[in-house]
């Protein structure tokens, strides 16, 4: 197995998320454009995965053996970035590109262009079946790698996110989890006001998933959830993670307009100082 | 009659093409059940190819390799959208997966994952698709697809494969095993002559003629191949000496065969079974509007939906029969003389 960093403690992953989400602040704001609001929900656990969970290798990104990570909510690509940037993937001077013309870094994320990204995702409601198609792929060449997909809770409207629900449990594909970060809110309107999904435990248990619920900015939780969705056999796990939209920078929390809007440099600098403050406290 | 101008056409049928009753005579098949064929050969020579279906295996024959191979077939059932983005993530593993539907449900329903998860990042996924044009003719509308290499050639990255008969469907699969990147394969749903020799020279992108000729030429896809020759025979019998050009890819066009047929007869005729919009007929008047313009004619389905029935009924009333080639070449020719 080839990590070629250990493991990060719970403390580490803590200040490593901090990093990340100071580097999306920073990342949307130069490019002027982006998703912080996705991007700053699903940190801690993108964070868990690359600087704890998964079998990976910087310096040999297509490596066959290596897990797989999809971010199906691409538009959160800005954490993706970053995660693999302070992975070791590429350098970091690049997220100051985002978005700009001839950039590795796109807007939505292009697998061609950026080391370490295992799949192109942009269109919702793919990612978890290319992550069954993966998933199969590893049960047929016999390599033990896991494979993980980050869904977004407005993109479980997709109706092919149920079509890859039934398929995942029809194959019994433990080596494939599951992470939706449930963060409320979509690009025009609350979910739960625009579309109800709940309950979403039920229905993910309904297709024969195996389903755990935590707080998806509890640290020592998302790892031990992570952990636990790798060992259950039998079935795939969805990790439900609530989630809040805009995480660590309080005038974005739970606040729709910050779906896919760039903060100026005034109201960057505010975030920055914020994160960083947050999370030199005990 | 002459028949030392055809290549790669079977003698034993060539004596044929002039008789009425062709199409009712000549032994054929369809080109799905070559397509299902093939596989199963290419199955026991290449373990990295898998097949996933979605409901319609037993139509399409892919069932048989699901017999032989079951650990490399996969039926994601009445979910296409979903097996066609699996399809993109097994790619991603060097596996080549021949993601095997209905033209309308590949190019329409499904055209998202098509696009965006499998041509943009330019995963190695064949999609095989049945029932392309109006060849399902008995189910009608909703499962005729009409439309799928009008839609498929207008996607970036993308190799749009339509072949003739039996025998060239089976060199077509072979070769885009052997091309890395999406490929989308058309096959007929109702049984096609089967026209050629197994010396056909089939590579991706080369159209390849098949009857020599001077005055004009008709430049066809999938199963107006054969139209096209039995129009061509019927013309030779009013003395008019026509080339027909087997285009089976789409996309890359032979652009070089394009401009070969302007330069040196100076009229052509384009027969598409596919709606007569983006298909043979555009790509082929893109080439010559820009580069050697020369009377030229479409044959395709015009801005109609067509219906259930017998499917060389709805040939010839949609306009797309061997004598409606023959109409067009005789116009075409009237506008060369002016």
């Amino acid at each position: 197995m080839s990590q070629k960093t250990q493991p990060m403690s719970v403390d580490e992953l803590e200040q490593m998320a901090a990093a990340i989400r100071c580097d999306i602040i920073e990342m949307i704001c130069t490019a002027g454009a982006g998703h912080p609001g996705g991007s700053l929900s699903a940190t801690d656990i993108v964070t868990a995965l690359y600087f704890r969970l998964m079998r990976i290798d910087p310096a040999n990104p297509r490596w066959p053996e290596r897990d797989r990570f999809i971010l199906s909510k691409g538009h959160a690509c800005p954490v993706w970035y970053a995660a693999l940037a302070e992975r070791g993937f590429f350098d970091k001077s690049h997220l100051g590109t985002l978005r700009r013309m001839g950039s590795i870094l796109q807007g939505h994320p292009d697998m061609n262009k950026v080391p370490g990204i295992d799949m192109t995702a942009g269109s919702l409601g793919h990612g978890l079946s290319v992550g069954i198609g993966m998933a199969l792929a590893g049960r047929l060449l016999k390599s033990d790698y896991h494979v993980w997909v980050v869904i977004g809770d407005g993109e479980s409207q997709e109706g092919s996110v149920w079509e890859a629900a039934m398929s995942g449990a029809k194959w019994k594909l433990d080596n494939l989890t599951a992470i939706l970060d449930r963060n409320n809110l979509q690009n025009d309107a609350f979910v739960d006001e625009l579309m109800p999904i709940e309950p979403l435990d039920d229905k993910w248990r309904a297709f024969g998933w195996n389903v755990v619920k935590i707080d998806g900015h509890d640290m020592s939780a998302i790892v031990t959830a992570l952990e636990g969705a790798k060992a259950h056999k039998g079935a795939p796990t969805i990790v439900i993670a609530q989630t809040v939209k805009g995480k660590g920078v309080s005038y974005m929390e739970n606040v729709c307009d910050w779906h896919g809007k760039a903060p100026c440099r005034e109201e960057a600098d505010k975030a920055l100082d914020e994160i960083r403050r947050c999370s030199c406290e005990p | 009659m002459s028949h030392n101008n055809y290549n790669f056409i079977r003698p034993d049928i060539i004596a044929d093409l002039s008789a009425e009753d062709f199409f009712t005579r000549a032994e054929g098949e369809p080109t799905r059940a070559s397509y299902a064929r093939t596989m199963l050969e290419i199955g026991e020579q290449n373990a990295k190819v898998v097949v996933l279906d979605a409901d319609v295996s037993t139509s399409i024959g892919t069932n048989k390799f699901a017999d032989k191979f079951p650990d490399r077939s996969f039926n994601f059932g009445v979910a296409e959208q979903n097996m066609f983005a699996a399809a993109a993530g097994m790619a991603t593993t060097g596996l080549i997966p021949f993601a095997t539907t209905y033209a309308v449900f590949a190019s329409l329903r499904a055209l998202d994952m098509v696009r965006n998860s499998i041509h943009y990042p330019r995963l190695n996924v064949k999609i095989a698709a049945s029932h392309s044009g109006i060849t399902p003719g008995p189910d009608g509308v909703t499962h005729q697809g009409q439309e799928d290499l009008s839609i498929m050639r207008a996607i970036a990255n993308s190799t749009v494969i339509a072949p003739a008969d039996a025998d060239t469907t089976a060199l077509a699969v072979v070769a885009a095993i052997a091309y890395d990147g999406p490929v989308y394969l058309s096959f007929t749903r109702d049984p096609v002559p089967k026209i050629f020799t197994p010396d056909y020279p089939f590579e991706i992108g080369k159209a390849v003629t098949v009857r020599d000729g001077s005055d004009a030429t008709i430049f066809a896809i999938r199963d107006l191949t054969a139209h096209a020759l039995v129009a061509a025979e019927r013309l030779a019998g009013r003395g008019v000496d026509v080339r027909v050009i087997d285009c089976h890819t789409l996309k890359p066009l032979d652009v070089k065969s394009v401009l070969q047929a302007a330069e040196e007869t100076g009229a052509i005729v384009t027969a598409e079974n596919n709606i007569f919009f983006g298909g043979l007929g555009s790509a082929v008047a893109e080439v010559l509007v820009e580069n050697h313009p020369v009377p030229m004619k479409r044959i395709g389905v015009r801005d109609t939906f067509a219906e259930s029935g017998p499917y060389l009924d709805l040939l010839d009333k949609y306009g797309l029969s061997a004598r409606h080639i023959v109409t067009a070449v005789e116009e075409v020719l009237e506008r060369k003389k002016s």
